[in-house]
């Protein structure tokens, strides 16, 4: 057992290799050295998880053997080991649903490569989930972000490239914040390492520095929050991912939005402490950007014909669950907003990969009214839309519901103010979601009658494929599972927490 | 007024690079044109290295290249922030390759590279 504190290095390794022997590969070899990678990934994630859970603690794996001030560290506990399985799993899925759509999406000639921007993609969730250095976070922040703007480039049409420039411009203004953030945090600190800053933060930084490192704490919240779409940060966001193919839109919303948000937690735990957080009062202002999100970024989604739009502005209000969470303070707000990256990531991405199901049988439109009826012209798409929209509304059973729950029970544990403020704002944005998911529920279960004849010819052509169906079975079960056994979720969350610091 | 002198010439450095992060920052988020937002991005990389390379330089000191045998370590400068600006070189290095790559996409199917332009265009064929 001692030989799974290698897991995390091998899986990060493996992943950039994998990327570049996908480059020089033919399609279909590149895709299944991928699911191959995908899965040994599963493996080892699920190892990692298995030993910090019998150890009941987190180990350290240190980069060549070099001790503490000078080596690389990467660490992992129970919240990282869940994480890396939760990531690996949704992107297999992801990837394994929207599969067809790549092929058909994506030049033919560079089918690998996307396979080989998936590899490296996962290398940075991974790496941004286990590293113990905040320069290393740093670089591969950057390599995220240029996966994720070719994930979203793929298509090559003119739309596709303004998109991803657009996406590229302002994740690079929230890269700039972060370096800079980071850099002062290194010459207040003189460590790299995220615990040995948190001791030197405890010994001198909090009596002597407190004006420099409310604006560290403050550059870093604004960068990353740039970068994982925080309300007014979030016009690139719904661009992104409508221009993409449907798996490179699941993976952005689902993962790489996420992977941010871990680093942003990380670093508040581990690098700097909560108290110190509490004292200079970012969390109050994350808290506000985050209400304010979940309010208009709801109100956006209902102004959209288009359902993958719609589902992009959706995004943007589910981020603002996160953040508002985030802020609140107190333990259980940061629970809560942890278990909903999970309901998020999980629900997500079910439901923009069976917009890809759904797009096929409508004449490759999402628009809302060539969708109508496309419920009963692909069976497996509408269902898991439906459990999709189910549990973004928040019916019981599901993860949306949980986590609502949740938000809920922080919020009664908060000040007067917030409790009331939350409760409110959960109520509103509960109605809106509500609003325009069902909207789109109802057109896809509209039956259409004259236009049924000459879209039967389509639907004949486009039978959902056998790796669509057990893709999307897969996402169901995957859903109710989070959903029907959150408690054991949430127990692990709160045991991965009190080790992550 | 001593004291202002003082205090603008022992941060002479880190002024500077503040006043070019600004300047890279606002021209990256504001500029229309492509290939200036990329001068922008360059910039404001570079500004956060000046800062970096500024921290870790003691003055009188040297690199800590052991040529003719171990001396003591108050004769050298901090190594740290000089590596790390070379990592970050690096980065901003593809960032800004991959940056202009998509450039040149965007301007062979559009023939501009205003931003303003091109999301014009984009609206225009979308409707």
């Amino acid at each position: 057992m001692e030989f799974c504190t290698n897991f995390p290095m091998f899986s990060i390794i493996a992943c950039l290799m994998c990327g570049v022997v996908c480059s020089v590969l033919k399609k279909n070899p590149a895709r299944y050295l991928t699911y191959t990678l995908l899965t040994v990934l599963l493996i080892l994630s699920s190892g990692v998880l298995a030993y910090t859970l019998k150890i009941d603690g987190c180990f350290i794996y240190r980069m060549g053997h070099f001790g503490a001030p000078f080596g690389n560290e990467l660490r992992a506990g129970v919240l990282e080991g869940v994480l890396a399985v939760f990531f690996s799993v949704i992107m297999f899925l992801s990837v394994l649903a929207g599969e067809k759509h790549i092929f058909e999406d994506v030049e033919d000639s560079k089918i690998n490569l996307y396979y080989t921007l998936i590899c490296l993609m996962m290398s940075s969730l991974l790496a941004l989930t286990y590293t113990n250095d905040i320069f290393t976070a740093y670089v591969f922040v950057e390599i995220n972000t240029i996966t994720a703007a070719g994930l979203v480039a793929v298509m090559g049409n003119g739309r596709a490239y303004f998109s991803s420039v657009k996406y590229m411009i302002m994740s690079l203004l929230g890269s700039g914040l972060l370096l800079i953030g980071i850099t002062l945090l290194y010459d207040v600190t003189g460590h790299l390492l995220l615990s040995d800053i948190k001791n030197a933060v405890n010994t001198i930084v909090i009596k002597e520095y407190t004006e420099p490192f409310t604006i560290i704490i403050a550059l870093i919240t604004i960068g990353l929050s740039i970068k994982s779409a925080l309300f007014p940060f979030h016009s690139w966001l719904p661009d992104a991912h409508t221009a993409s193919t449907i798996s490179s839109s699941a993976i952005l919303s689902s993962l790489v939005l996420k992977a941010y948000i871990v680093l942003l937690i990380k670093i508040f735990y581990r690098a700097i402490g909560r108290e110190v957080v509490l004292e200079t009062g970012v969390n109050d202002i994350i808290f506000v950007f985050g209400i304010m999100a979940m309010i208009f970024g709801s109100v956006f989604a209902i102004a959209q014909k288009d359902v993958k739009r719609m589902t992009a502005y959706s995004s943007v209000a589910q981020i603002g669950y996160i953040f508002m969470g985030l802020g609140i303070g107190n333990e259980a707000g940061i629970v809560a907003a942890v278990f909903h990256i999970f309901a998020h990531g999980a629900t997500k991405s079910m439901i923009f990969t069976s917009l890809g199901g759904i797009k096929e049988v409508s004449g490759h439109s999402t628009k809302l009214e060539a969708i109508k009826g496309a419920g009963f012209r692909n069976k497996v798409a509408g269902v898991s839309f439906a459990v999709g929209a189910f549990s973004m509304v928040g019916i019981p059973f599901f993860p949306g519901f949980v986590s609502k729950i949740n938000f809920a029970d922080a919020a009664a544990e908060a000040g007067s103010t917030k409790m009331i403020v939350i409760l409110v704002a959960l109520a509103i944005s509960t109605v809106l979601n509500c609003l325009y998911f069902f909207r789109a529920l109802i057109a896809l279960y509209t039956p259409v009658s004259n236009a049924a004849g000459e879209l039967k010819e389509e639907v004949d052509n486009t039978r959902p494929t056998l790796k669509y169906i057990m893709a999307m079975a897969f996402f169901i079960a995957f859903n109710i599972f989070a959903g029907t056994f959150s408690d054991m979720i949430i127990k692990l969350i709160n045991k991965g927490l009190t080790m992550f610091s | 007024m001593q004291a202002v002198i003082d205090y603008i010439s022992s941060n002479l450095f880190e002024g500077v690079a503040i006043i070019l992060f600004g300047i890279g920052f606002t021209t990256l988020f504001l500029h229309p044109n492509l290939i200036k937002k990329i001068m922008g991005l360059n910039i404001m990389d570079s500004s956060v290295y000046l800062f970096l390379a500024a921290k870790g330089y003691v003055f009188g000191r040297k690199a800590p290249i052991v040529v003719d045998g171990i001396t003591e370590m108050e004769s050298y400068i901090n190594p740290i922030p000089t590596g790390l600006v070379l990592t970050g070189i690096v980065v901003s290095v593809s960032v800004t390759a991959v940056m202009l790559a998509l450039t040149i996409r965007l301007y062979w199917r559009y023939h501009t590279l205003e931003m303003d332009e091109i999301m014009q265009i984009i609206r225009k064929e979308g409707k």
